[in-house]
């Protein structure tokens, strides 16, 4: 066996065909998830093993890749990710929203509106949003394909019976096109409407769960709520120490041991182009 | 009374089930109507279980089958139904009562939300609607409604069953099985979920299924008495009928073995 020492983006071509034909199904199928042959990457489960090998499989030599972990550019996993693909792929890298054609995500979605052309992959960890209400893979499956989305309003019934409002702040389920209820996976309630009607392309890989699924552009994502509790997004009563924004999610940063904190946005590409503003101890 | 109601609700036409060599039931046969209560009755082993799964559509038949006239008042085959037309008549137009409750509840999550699970399955969204209707089967089987958001691992066994069967019958079912519904009760929590269950029987028009090896039990609920040793139904008949007149000599056993009281 004589396998060559360099394939472009890390995975051989094979192994993207097989990927990108889970893509295109699951792009097809709006919301579905589609089972692939998930490969071992050089990173443990959890770090985005699925979002990596989606990403392998779609970024070209021309592409601009950005890599965010909880809307920030320059923490540990995605500094990672991002060199990891421009010695593999060699490709450019960037931090601005707006120029990059790639964005691989950890739990974020970008404040700045994305546009026709980019690609979103998200990074999830658990698929299923029935997860943790029905026991069995088999089951889920099954309440998948008959629509049998019933459970799904328990869990919420039961937030607005123990905290008279519904509880859930990130991994927010909602409903793709109409059909399947799906995972949006952990990102803050709070960007759950961006995900309804984008432009852009939005792919999401599981890589210990094996399953890849995707949201095409221009498709109804609702989320999912009783006619008298809607959903709400949720946003810290409080604009950015660092650049004054008052429309960002915010990150609460503790400052000290005495109860000083701040507020600043999550999404530091954002706040960079938000103009600098003096820092501000709440 | 329209033509339909002269129809039985269902009916099984020599039910057999056979696990492998062991024989599960035989060529078993039954109508039942609306608004009737039939017993089966039998020792442990006797095929009842079997038969009660057979009938609900849980289990296939090795042979016979089992017809049931839909809401639109269309007989039809079950095994011919599709599995999304079986699951839904199974949350909505039937019931079924766990022996365990803990097997028909979710144990995690609230009474109210144990109650309102059906009513959101089949498309209810309002919170303050679900909410009010689970107060209001929580009152009905006599549970005090401030429990509504305990969840049922802090009921009793008595209050678990009657949470269960208030899960079961929120979406107004028209057919209950029952697999021993008082079983592992003590004697005055037995007395108590009878007199609830006969009320609610009454009341909504339920035609009902009821296993049991307690034969003041099948007395108690049911109008008619089927039967049952060694997977076959050995005497049918009008419950009182049944249990003061005995024919067989294995149902004649069975009454004089209960204690006087």
């Amino acid at each position: 066996m004589n396998a060559p020492v360099y394939n472009f983006a890390y995975l051989d071509e094979q192994t993207k065909r097989m990927i990108r034909r889970a893509i295109l199904k699951a792009i097809a199928i709006p919301g579905y998830q589609v089972p692939f042959a998930s490969r071992e990457m050089p990173m443990p489960y959890g770090w985005g093993t699925g979002g990596v090998q989606v990403t392998a499989a779609i970024v070209g030599p021309d592409d601009i890749l950005k890599v965010i972990d909880q809307g920030s550019d320059d923490t540990t996993n995605a500094v990672s990710i991002r060199k990891f693909f421009a010695r593999t792929a060699g490709v450019r890298t960037t931090t601005s929203t707006g120029d990059a054609t790639v964005i691989q995500t950890r739990h974020r979605i970008p404040e700045t509106p994305l546009h026709a052309g980019q690609i979103l992959v998200y990074q999830v960890p658990i698929p299923e949003p029935l997860r943790f209400l029905a026991p069995r893979e088999t089951e889920t499956r099954r309440m998948h394909a008959l629509s049998e989305y019933g459970l799904m309003h328990v869990k919420l019934y039961e937030d607005i019976a123990r905290h008279g409002h519904i509880a859930t702040t990130y991994a927010y389920p909602v409903k793709v096109d109409s059909r399947y209820v799906m995972d949006p996976s952990p990102i803050p309630k709070f960007d759950n409407p961006k995900m309804n009607d984008s432009p852009a392309l939005q792919l999401f890989g599981a890589g210990r769960e094996k399953r890849i699924y995707a949201i095409p552009p221009h498709t109804s994502v609702v989320s999912l709520d009783f006619e008298d509790h809607p959903f709400e997004r949720y946003r810290h009563e409080a604009t950015c120490a660092i650049c004054g924004a008052v429309d960002s999610f915010l990150d609460e940063v503790v400052t000290d041991d005495s109860g000083g904190r701040m507020f600043v946005c999550s999404d530091t590409d954002y706040c960079a182009t938000q103009g600098p503003h003096e820092v501000k101890r709440v | 009374m329209t033509a339909a109601d002269d129809q039985p609700l269902l009916v099984a036409e020599g039910l057999s089930k056979w696990y492998g060599r062991q024989l599960g039931c035989r060529a078993v046969s039954l109508d039942l109507y609306q608004g009737e209560v039939l017993a089966i009755v039998g020792e442990s082993g006797s095929g009842k279980s079997t038969l009660l799964q057979l009938l609900s559509s849980q289990l296939e038949p090795s042979a016979g089958r089992v017809l049931y006239r839909m809401r639109d008042g269309v007989t039809r085959d079950l095994a011919q139904l599709g599995e999304a037309e079986r699951r839904f008549l199974f949350r909505t137009d039937w019931g079924y009562v766990h022996q365990e409750p803990i097997r028909g509840l979710r144990m995690t999550v609230s009474a109210g939300a144990n109650v309102g699970e059906r009513l959101m399955a089949v498309g209810q969204r309002h919170y303050g609607n679900i909410r009010d209707t689970a107060t209001d089967w929580l009152d009905r089987v006599e549970i005090d409604r401030s429990r509504i958001d305990d969840a049922p691992t802090t009921y009793s066994g008595g209050m678990r069953q009657r949470l269960q069967i208030a899960r079961n019958l929120v979406t107004e079912p028209r057919l209950v099985f029952m697999d021993e519904p008082t079983g592992g009760l003590d004697v005055s929590v037995q007395a108590r979920l009878l007199d609830l269950l006969r009320g609610l029987v009454a009341d909504l028009g339920l035609a009902a299924i009821v296993v049991t090896h307690d034969l003041a039990v099948a007395r108690l609920l049911s109008h008619r008495i089927m039967v049952m040793k060694d997977g076959e139904t050995i005497e049918s008949g009008l419950t009182d009928q049944v249990l003061d007149d005995p024919r067989e000599p294995y149902t004649q056993l069975l009454v004089s073995s209960i204690l006087p009281p």
